[in-house]
């Protein structure tokens, strides 16, 4: 794929994961018992061969840059293109930071620089496994001006409040996004367009005062542009609360999901941490979980994501929870739909219950 | 090229023919060890972690897959702009070349690779042992004591020590006598095959060695009786720890299952010395809600649907349900069916095994079972060695 540059998208704010975002991007969340939220779409970048990629960031980097490093991981270090970390181009304190495209904006020497035709642009918090060539193709032949990525979900089945609905109409042209209609077409805040109008189009949004990305260049110009719909039809997980993400993370405990979220088309790629194999101790006691390397076990773990790293003492039960890299969790302690941020420590004999519904966040490093 | 003040030679051409059909294709030091290893990470990990920047591997047999898997070094930290590591295999020069004839003449063949560093001191070892060392705190031992070489010791039950090479140390650890496998062992103090040289004096050994038509070019059989015969200042750095020589199929058996251990004399969960190996890049393992997962080690990418008990399962295994894996070590990538049984085995890379085999022999005493890689075991088949 050498004619495609790739741009993550996380110039959006998107405060709905709370707890688990006070100190991170949303990019940055770890997700599936190894990665971060970031990693699904870098892969499928690197799976479809785009070997130039730009992460606008906005704010709360430090943990994703520590991730992303030179991008060796995603084989984005490359002598020529390679991964572009590029945080918001303003000046403090006089200016403010007003949206998306302004970030696109100051960077547009990213785009003009770039001799690639096509631009594909995404976020973070839609995470599947997909190869991008054959939406590019659909793009090529099809002579949009810009493709949308969507997914057919059933609306009765997740929230899709704060996700866009694709009107479609039968060439597969869209007719309309909205927040409100019901079509079941999720909009993946993903898209192709060419370059050049790309470029086009960022000037004269800015020269508009118009910083919204998916509002003021897409939404707004669906008429006057020919925008087409492309069906990814493999599993989807959109992440956009608390719930969502305990609810898309217990999703991965069904093994027809995991196979396809981790090996199909590619595999996923993530830091290395050089953990050694989980062990489990005689008196482990683990069912229907996913158990990451350095996982040391001597309790009772159900339906549980563990992460690199945790260590459960003898007579511990944990249920219903996701548990996040390096914590501890003491003998005889209970933890019960919860999610644990990174290194969380709970004592002996402590009890954590909380509700399926309402799944409960500890925060990073605490200790109970 | 900048100088460096020791770089290390790693012997890594073993045929290791006893390890039978699990070397049909790999080197010996490729060979799969704990659930996400090959033997060599120790070594190369060990390197990078005592801050030997410089390692030049000296391969021989079966290299392809050696070689691909070290790549330049990225794994273990070691892709360097100035050293780093480099696989040396025998070439051809104008006037013939040769097969390395032993383990002292693997490095007189490569004497212009190490000049090209000009280095103070050499540490030869090899990429056939299984174990934790700081190469730095011999290297301090060494410069301190003003030696010319030094050799790793460790004491071995007195019952197997003539199967080593043993070493005789005065009251200050200056090695006095050395023995190849004795028959009566006077000492416990086995070679380690970890040695540190003055390169200077390496050298002139080494080619005098080369002159003698008679030598077997080896190490331990030549070069330190040498040394000892002209009593050159040999000291010996004492080693505690795990340290095991992976040669046959019943030792490699049993390192992997001394890592079962509650807490195994061999911790490999130990942040500050890490042992590194090339990544996969496979998601979590899967344990299925019937599953059951004891006293193991199971590596990324697994999917555990049966019963998994003191065993070493490496990435992407595959296991029924209802099946039983027992006291067995299962390589990369196996997939195992349902209802099978499998007891005291070792089954290689990429083989399939129907439904309701029988592989191997439950008891503690029974003989391993081996399956070679990409084997395909039919349903209901029984196998045993």
């Amino acid at each position: 794929m050498k004619n495609v540059i790739g741009v993550i998208n996380l110039g959006k704010p998107h405060s709905m994961l709370n707890d688990l975002t006070r100190n991170r991007s949303i990019a940055s969340v770890p997700f599936g018992g190894r990665y971060r939220l970031i990693d699904f779409t870098l892969s499928n970048m690197a799976n479809t061969g785009i070997s130039k990629v730009a992460v606008f960031t906005l704010n709360k980097s430090r943990s994703l840059m520590d991730h992303l490093g030179s991008g060796k991981e995603w084989q984005l270090d490359r002598k020529i293109g390679g991964l572009f970390i590029l945080p918001p181009a303003i000046d403090f304190p006089t200016q403010q930071y007003r949206g998306d495209l302004q970030n696109f904006h100051g960077h547009i020497d990213y785009f003009n620089r770039s001799k690639e035709e096509y631009v594909i642009v995404c976020r973070s918090h839609m995470v599947c496994n997909l190869n991008y060539k054959e939406a590019l193709q659909f793009h090529m032949d099809s002579e949009a001006d810009i493709t949308l990525l969507y997914n057919s979900i059933d609306p009765d089945t997740i929230d899709l409040s704060n996700c866009y609905q694709l009107d479609i109409d039968s060439h597969r042209r869209v007719r309309g996004m909205s927040g409100d209609t019901q079509t079941g077409n999720v909009y993946m805040e993903t898209f192709i367009i060419n370059k050049s109008l790309l470029v086009e189009m960022i000037e004269h949004c800015v020269e508009q005062e118009q910083y919204d990305l998916t509002e003021d260049l897409i939404a707004q110009h669906i008429d006057k542009f020919s925008v087409h719909a492309f069906q990814h039809k493999g599993h989807l997980s959109i992440i956009n609360c608390t719930a969502s993400y305990y609810e898309q993370s217990m999703r991965l405990l069904n093994p027809d999901v995991w196979k396809e979220l981790f090996f199909q088309p590619g595999l996923v790629y993530t830091k290395i941490k050089d953990e050694p194999p989980a062990k489990y101790i005689e008196t482990a006691d683990v069912h229907n979980s996913l158990i990451a390397n350095g996982c040391i076990v001597q309790g009772n773990v159900e339906n549980s994501i563990l992460f690199r790293g945790v260590k459960v003492a003898k007579g511990a039960k944990i249920r219903n929870s996701i548990i996040m890299q390096e914590c501890e969790i003491g003998e005889d302690a209970v933890v019960e739909n919860m999610i644990l941020d990174k290194e969380v420590c709970i004592k002996r004999g402590q009890s954590l219950v909380g509700n399926a519904a309402e799944p409960i966040v500890i925060n990073k490093r605490s200790i109970i | 090229m900048q100088r460096k003040e020791i770089i290390a030679m790693l012997l890594a051409g073993g045929e290791g023919r006893r390890l039978g059909a699990l070397t049909k294709h790999l080197a010996k030091p490729a060979v799969p060890f704990g659930g996400k290893y090959r033997i060599i990470d120790f070594t190369l990990s060990n390197c990078s972690n005592s801050g030997i920047d410089t390692v030049g591997v000296l391969t021989q047999y079966q290299p392809l897959i050696l070689n691909s898997y070290l790549g330049i070094g990225t794994s273990w930290d070691l892709d360097r702009a100035n050293g780093g590591v480099t696989v040396l295999p025998p070439y051809v020069q104008q006037k013939g070349g040769n097969w390395y004839k032993g383990t002292a003449n693997a490095i007189t063949q490569n004497i212009y690779y190490i000049e090209r560093y000009n280095p103070q001191y050499v540490l030869v070892i090899s990429g056939d042992h299984i174990y934790k060392m700081d190469y730095d705190k011999m290297l301090q031992e060494h410069k301190k004591r003003g030696a010319e070489a030094t050799i790793a010791l460790i004491e071995v039950p007195w019952e197997e020590a003539s199967r080593f090479g043993v070493m005789n140390v005065d009251e200050r650890d200056r090695i006095t006598q050395f023995e190849e496998k004795p028959k009566n062992p006077k000492t416990n103090l086995a070679s380690m095959g970890i040695y540190i040289f003055n390169w200077d004096v390496l050298k002139s050994y080494l080619l005098r060695d080369e002159e003698n038509p008679y030598s077997s070019n080896d190490f331990g059989k030549d070069i330190i009786p040498r040394m000892l015969q002209e009593e050159r200042d040999l000291y010996a750095h004492r080693f505690q720890g795990y340290w095991k020589d992976v040669g046959t199929i019943e030792s490699l058996w049993e390192a992997n299952m001394d890592l079962l251990e509650a807490f195994p004399t061999l911790n490999l969960h130990d942040n500050e010395w890490r042992i590194y190996s090339v990544n996969p890049n496979q998601p979590p393992q899967y344990i299925a809600p019937h599953a059951t997962v004891k006293q193991s080690l199971v590596n990324e990418g697994c999917m555990v649907f049966g019963h998994v008990e003191h065993s070493v399962l490496f990435y992407g295994v595959h296991v029924g349900e209802q099946a039983v894996v027992q006291d067995s070590i299962i390589m990369p990538n196996v997939r195992i069916g349902q209802n099978v049984k499998i007891y005291k085995s070792i089954v290689a890379e990429g083989t399939v095994i129907g439904d309701n085999c029988v592989i191997g022999v439950e008891g503690e005493n029974a003989p391993i079972t081996l399956i070679g890689e990409d084997s395909f075991i039919p349903a209901n088949a029984r196998i045993k060695n």
